[in-house]
């Protein structure tokens, strides 16, 4: 069996300090030059699809508010719309961008995502995100404060309750995300002549979506896209984000420490699958990795950029530092845990994505355990998952 | 001096003006029908490439409504990708200020506007319709009374967070350390009716610094609030003298606030149709409009003004007999005919006699009627003519076809434009501002009201 690989693509990459190395480029973060490089870097290297973060909020290095920093990267462009420019200069990779289920209206994100998978001909995918930052709730002035973060192992309740509803509420979002996909039939435009009519009605639904915080009416404005179902995907954690990723999820990305926990982490998942009763094929699981790669002392690369930024770098995921052919040696090693592959978050961009594509994926293709050439599929395809009918298609 | 004309166009959108039985006629929703007419848009060296908006399906009877063209795109999603194939031309997006927030929308426009280089515009809309509010989170809670108050105020609003970060806030100085330049960055805090919020904005100053703007309304209000804030205003005036007297009355608008009359450009949104003769683009021009009002589209359109299920009526027969229910509609999210509608009813019978026409001869001769019919020559100079006579500063072309209905346009139309030298031979700069011949915006960055200036919220209530 071979392995999926991602990349988390993220600013100048997933090190604060990591605009400062010498061989990165901070002064194209906002061109889109940069990202176009780096997502045909990403299609050389044969990956199954790339994502892009986003977050309604300024970067900061606090948990709970912004920062007064100015030696770190700060300032973000629209994750989709990075995704839909770079879309027509590609043709194979996947397009997965990040949006809030918090603050963004489900309505959009829908169009939004089924429109880049219309113009990358079935190559998107979606990555639903909670917002639980207090200051970016202000940024909207629509909801009352939210508390402050807690992420300590004795975590305040009403913390805990919060994050609680955020995913109920992302979990309503994702719903109605879907059926606005299905809510256009996949032969709806029928261009009739005779009658008149351009579409066949009958082939387009309400969703009539009613939930505790939101009701959406449906249908779609845009119609039915060739994967019919973009792909899915969401990060987790823990128990609550594991049930909601259960939920609507093709892919989940998760974050062991080690082999044992990722055999660990895979049973906590498939029992989140079934505690919600999932009918959908299992989530494929992908464990993220924090990636600093050389030849030679990736290990001094990383302290250099932790002196640069004054801190050690912390991550929700395991920090690698070593040589692409260590980095083959673990992944493989991990991949019998019930992995279907990995997400990387290279440390430093361009370097740790050329390190990846250039470094570890012929490491990975020397050991049978990754594609040489892109097949055929698209997005889901790849992920080895049909395409669905639509859920309001009557069965004939 | 000879006025330089101005271009642009529109995808052929969501509605019956949009001809999908052509044989020529392709996708509505493939990218490639909306890269090649960007790409032809952009052959013809226009300004902008334009696309609508609709964020619900219409209903007619209670059922979603069959007949016109529909199935989009969401607007910025597609413009982004635009960006990839075009190098030169603007890219404009209707986004609606009812059913989306400051934050997000300016940060959308922003980052169009960084991904291609400087070349994005906004189409600023509002919506008063629960009809459509009904699939967004927040409803349709907006009176059509601050329909132009929440417009304006989100206007402001993106404006100060578009702000927010100067000019030159991203240094990416290796050897300082620093990031961001000090004071690069600055808090926001907004408080008026619709909007109160604070904090700090994502997304670094774009090339043109604010995107152009673009209103379209037609009203009193919609006109100050063009003079007031847009740079494009999206016109329905394609009559020589009613484009002349909006033209003045906008145009005189202007100085009230501070503004010259070429901060404005007036662009009408029009539709042509080509022949080798002028009898020929005529014939044409008649063919396309049965094929724009079928019998069952002048029957809807009929019903959209009398509020009453007309299908029982012959469209090749009079008008109906019976008289329009105005309490009540049988079309949703029709936006024509709101107001007024025993007044049309009159006209149009009056109309009917007087010509003795049928309901879709009727159809056909009151709904978007062409604007220019003729030879390349005839069109080029008639299009000159309202330019040169101040009913217009230039045009936003609307074709009848995907994707092929601005390649006659821009092959045998423009170059006539050009030799007459009323129309560039080339791009002269990266930007939609440099097109338009507008000035870059420099930040004010006292815009932000201080706390203590700002409005009571709760008297408003």
């Amino acid at each position: 069996m071979t392995l999926h690989l991602a990349v988390a693509l993220d600013g100048a990459g997933w090190h604060p300090a990591a605009w400062r190395a010498e061989d990165a480029q901070p002064d194209r973060l906002f061109t889109p030059g940069y990202w176009a490089d780096l997502v045909a870097e990403a299609e050389r290297g044969l990956l199954d699809f790339v994502t892009f973060e986003d977050a309604l909020g300024l970067q900061s290095s606090l948990l709970n508010e912004p920062d007064e920093r100015l030696d770190q990267v700060r300032g973000r462009l629209d994750a989709v719309l990075i995704a839909s420019r770079v879309a027509p200069l590609t043709s194979r990779i996947g397009l997965v961008p990040t949006t809030s289920t918090t603050h963004t209206e489900p309505f959009h994100v829908a169009i939004g995502i089924a429109s880049l998978d219309h113009i990358s001909r079935g190559r998107a995918g979606w990555r639903p995100q909670i917002s639980a930052r207090p200051d970016q709730v202000a940024h909207f002035g629509r909801r009352a404060p939210f508390p402050p973060q807690d992420y300590s192992p004795d975590r305040d309740p009403a913390f805990r309750r919060h994050v609680r509803d955020l995913f109920a509420e992302a979990a309503d979002v994702v719903e109605v995300v879907r059926r606005l996909w299905d809510s256009w039939e996949d032969d709806a435009e029928i261009r009739d002549v005779a009658t008149g009519r351009f579409i066949d009605r009958d082939k387009l639904h309400y969703i009539d979506f009613q939930g505790d915080r939101f009701s959406v009416k449906g249908p779609s404005i845009t119609p039915r896209s060739p994967q019919g179902q973009p792909l899915v995907t969401s990060l987790a954690h823990d128990t609550v984000p594991y049930e909601f990723t259960a939920q609507g999820s093709d892919v989940v990305y998760v974050t062991p420490r080690d082999r044992e926990d990722a055999t660990a982490i895979v049973e906590r998942v498939r029992a989140a699958e079934a505690a919600v009763g999932r009918t959908e094929p299992p989530l494929r699981i992908l464990a993220d990795l924090v990636v600093f790669l050389d030849a030679r002392d990736a290990a001094g690369r990383k302290t250099r950029l932790d002196d640069l930024d004054g801190a050690e770098l912390e991550s929700d995921a395991r920090i690698f530092t070593g040589t692409p052919g260590e980095l083959a040696a673990l992944l493989l090693g991990w991949r019998d845990a019930g992995l279907a592959g990995f997400r990387l978050r290279p440390g430093a961009l361009p370097h740790d994505l050329a390190a990846i594509t250039r470094g570890l994926v012929p490491e990975l293709q020397a050991a049978g355990a990754f594609r040489t050439a892109y097949d055929t599929g698209d997005l889901r395809g790849r992920l080895g998952l049909a395409r669905p009918a639509s859920r309001y298609a009557k069965a004939s | 001096m000879t006025k330089q004309i101005h271009l642009a166009a529109h995808f052929p959108g969501v509605n019956n003006t949009t001809v999908w039985s052509d044989p020529a006629s392709g996708s509505q929703i493939d990218f490639d029908s909306f890269r090649h007419l960007a790409q032809t848009a952009e052959r013809g060296k226009f300004d902008f490439f334009f696309l609508a908006e609709g964020l619900r399906l219409r209903e007619a009877k209670g059922r979603i409504h069959d007949l016109d063209v529909v199935g989009r795109p969401e607007s910025l999603t597609v413009l982004s990708a635009l960006a990839a194939v075009t190098t030169h031309l603007g890219l404009a997006a209707t986004v609606n200020s009812t059913f989306n927030e400051p934050y997000e929308v300016a940060r959308r426009l922003a980052t169009l506007d960084h991904l291609s280089g400087g070349r994005a515009a906004w189409n600023v809309v509002t919506s008063f319709d629960a009809f459509t509010g009904e699939n967004f989170r927040r409803g349709g809670f907006l009176a059509e009374a601050d329909r132009y108050t929440r417009a304006k105020e989100f206007l402001r609003t993106a404006r100060e967070l578009w702000d927010s970060w100067a000019p030159d806030a991203v240094a990416a100085d290796r050897e300082s350390g620093r990031f961001l330049r000090p004071g690069g960055v600055v808090p926001f805090r907004h408080r008026d009716r619709h909007f109160d919020i604070e904090g700090l904005f994502t997304t670094p100053r774009g090339p043109q610094g604010h995107p152009v703007i673009i209103q379209a309304g037609d009203s009193d209000e919609g006109r100050e609030f063009a003079a007031s804030s847009a740079d494009v205003i999206f016109s329905r005036h394609s009559k020589l003298e009613e484009g002349r007297a909006f033209y003045r009355d906008v145009k005189g608008r202007l100085a009230a606030h501070g503004r010259r009359p070429e901060d404005l450009k007036i662009l009408p949104a029009v539709t042509y149709v080509l022949g080798d003769t002028e009898a020929e683009a005529r014939e044409r021009a008649v063919e396309i409009r049965r094929a724009q009002v079928g019998p069952q589209t002048a029957i809807y359109f009929l019903e959209a003004v009398w509020g009453r299920d007309l299908s029982g009526y012959d469209p090749d027969g009079p008008l109906p007999d019976i008289e329009p229910n105005l309490d009540e509609g049988v079309t949703k999210g029709h936006a024509a005919f709101r107001r007024d509608r025993g007044e049309v009813v009159a006209k149009w019978r009056a109309l009917a006699e007087e010509k003795n026409l049928s309901i879709r001869e009727l159809a056909i001769e009151v709904s978007a009627p062409q604007t220019f019919i003729g030879t390349p020559r005839a069109v080029a100079d008639e299009i000159d003519h309202f330019v040169q006579t101040d009913a217009a500063d230039g045009f936003i072309f609307v074709p009848h076809l995907t994707p092929g209905g601005l390649d006659d346009l821009v092959d045998k139309v423009v170059p006539l434009l050009q030799e007459k030298g009323v129309f560039r031979a080339d791009y002269t700069g990266p930007t939609l501002r440099d097109h338009l011949g507008l000035s870059p915006r420099t930040p004010n960055r006292t815009e932000t009201p201080h706390p203590t200036e700002t409005p009571n919220r709760t008297e408003e209530i």
